[in-house]
């Protein structure tokens, strides 16, 4: 089901179970409908691992569909989804352990402490106490929040409260990170914080990040790049070539060519 | 870089892995109970006022005679105190269904769903978490119903414990397989109105049913087919140190049914794919 132009996988030619051959996020032909109203149609695409993939689409173009089938939330009607080569459908266990995830609204429990919602996702995860309350301080500390780890969450800010999420998405060290529209509704310096971070995961840790936005100024021309506009793939590749060839000069106008979108003054779509 | 090459072969998931997520689960909803303080009080005082006030001014209109498992003549609290028991269950259990759909409607549900273990057990532990905290307002009304002088056999408080186990699974699977139909927090009043009320009324909880019987046959038929009648009577059997088993199979029954009911409902195959996306744009 892959078209003619899927990316040309670096890994592609490995034969045998080399481990670095299989993608992050493989998304094979993957439709899906709401009754009679598709949300997606036969989209596919990867994300490798130690890469930022940017999704990019305006509201209602599928995102959180795809997000909604990855994490397992919804099942897939047609299609294929893998993480690190564990189809999501017949090995599920194998394949969320392998993923964090980042949903669009807030999921911490507000009336519990930081530490307490990170303890409760590792448990989730069988982590057992003490390795729990060994990583949440570790990683409360790398996002600078270990003062706060026994306040309320309902206390922190909306940046602290991302980070707080993108930390919990972190403690059962997965190797694929979803993030869907993180920075929405924070201010820039929250935002720049955020982006940096999760570029880091990526360049230090080696994880594979697919983050989905709206926001044209959240990808860098190293970035891969997925478009996606009313359910379909409208284009995919690393960013420089995929504004080339849409015949821009950046992305604003790339994306605006490609899909015949109305592009908003000050980078968002 | 090298990280990505390790840990690859599927690993399963141990016996210490399910038992984490079993407590980590129940912990977490007993720190949400303490947290809702509000909800203990009002869990607490809905049977005491029925204990207090209604059977105080009843207890002058219906009289009960001996049926089992009572031994001797008892006074209309003592009657009515395990239907309130499985009122507090009942109650408890609709709310954690209720905070299933806010939690489904806020995101937190997701938290749980990405579990990488097998949903059907993320649900039961949900259930079992339900319950344990049903069970705490449980023993905290019987010990206030003790200084009312509502005092069943000392061995009776331990004896009642798988009992109440059970209907509190019961009545959770119940408040879970409803939570799966309800698309918005909206929704929910109605369905209380239209499940916790007539569960409750038509059901052997404030009046013996052989009392049903007289005044209308169907009713008392109605009575007999509701799962709730039958959690009261394992429960008021289970005080005394006795087992109903027509009540234990139903239960045990429609607890099965239930939980099956649920588990299947929160399919991502079969359930939620149905409805549209659950928050956030399509």
């Amino acid at each position: 089901m892959t078209s003619p132009a899927q990316i040309a996988e670096p890994h592609d030619a490995a034969p045998g179970p080399d481990p670095a051959a299989v993608p992050a996020l493989a998304i094979e032909g993957v439709s899906h409908a709401y009754g009679p109203r598709r949300a997606l149609m036969d989209v596919s695409f990867n994300v490798q691992p130690a890469s930022f993939t940017a999704l990019l689409g305006l509201n209602g173009a599928g995102k959180s569909t795809l997000f909604s089938l990855v994490t397992r939330l919804f099942g897939i009607q047609s299609g294929r989804v893998a993480i690190f080569g564990h189809d999501i459908s017949k090995s599920p266990g194998e394949a969320l352990r392998l993923l964090g995830v980042v949903f669009q609204p807030r999921t911490l429990d507000l009336d519990l402490s930081l530490t307490q919602n990170l303890l409760y996702h590792a448990a989730l995860h069988g982590i057992s106490r003490r390795e729990a309350a060994a990583r949440s301080a570790e990683l409360l500390g790398r996002i600078g929040l270990e003062e706060r780890a026994g306040s309320k969450v309902r206390d922190l800010s909306g940046g602290q409260m991302r980070r707080l999420e993108i930390a919990r998405a972190l403690l059962h060290r997965p190797r694929l990170l979803l993030l869907d529209e993180p920075t929405v509704g924070l201010d820039v310096k929250a935002r720049a914080d955020i982006i940096s971070h999760v570029r880091q995961l990526v360049t230090e840790q080696g994880i594979g990040v697919l983050w989905a936005t709206h926001l044209f100024d959240e990808i860098n021309a190293g970035d891969d790049l997925v478009v996606l506009h009313q359910g379909k793939v409208l284009a995919k590749g690393p960013m420089s070539r995929v504004v080339a060839e849409a015949g821009a000069q950046d992305v604003n106008t790339a994306f605006m060519r490609l899909t015949g979108a109305q592009v908003m003054p000050g980078g968002g779509a | 870089m090298s990280s990505i090459t390790t840990r690859e072969t599927p690993r399963g998931f141990s016996v210490q892995d399910y038992l984490t997520c079993l407590t980590g689960i129940i912990w977490r909803e007993g720190l949400r109970f303490l947290h809702q303080r509000e909800r203990f009080v009002s869990a607490l005082v809905r049977p005491l006022v029925w204990l207090f006030i209604f059977a105080a001014g009843f207890r002058q209109v219906l009289g009960i005679s001996i049926i089992p498992p009572y031994e001797t003549y008892i006074l209309y609290e003592v009657y009515i105190a395990p239907g309130l028991m499985a009122m507090i269950q009942l109650f408890n259990g609709m709310q954690s269904s209720l905070s299933m759909v806010y939690d489904r409607e806020m995101g937190n549900m997701r938290t749980l769903l990405v579990s990488p273990l097998p949903r059907g057990f993320l649900l039961f532990c949900k259930l079992l978490a339900g319950t344990a905290v049903s069970l705490l307002q449980v023993y905290a009304f019987l010990l206030i119903a003790w200084l009312w002088d509502i005092t069943p056999p000392p061995q009776g408080y331990l004896t009642v414990l798988p009992a109440l186990i059970l209907s509190g699974l019961m009545l959770g699977s119940l408040g879970m397989l409803i939570s799966s139909g309800i698309k918005q927090l909206e929704n929910f009043a109605g369905v209380m109105n239209f499940v916790i009320f007539p569960m409750f009324f038509a059901s052997s909880a404030l009046y013996p049913l052989w009392r049903v019987q007289e005044g209308s046959p169907y009713l008392y038929y109605l009575c007999e087919a509701n799962p709730f009648t039958h959690a009261v009577e394992l429960i008021r059997f289970a005080l005394y140190g006795q087992i109903n088993w027509i009540s234990l199979t139903v239960v045990a029954s429609c607890t099965i049914v239930f939980m099956v009911g649920a588990i299947l409902a929160y399919d991502p195959s079969r359930g939620l794919a149905r409805r549209g996306p659950a928050g956030g744009e399509g």
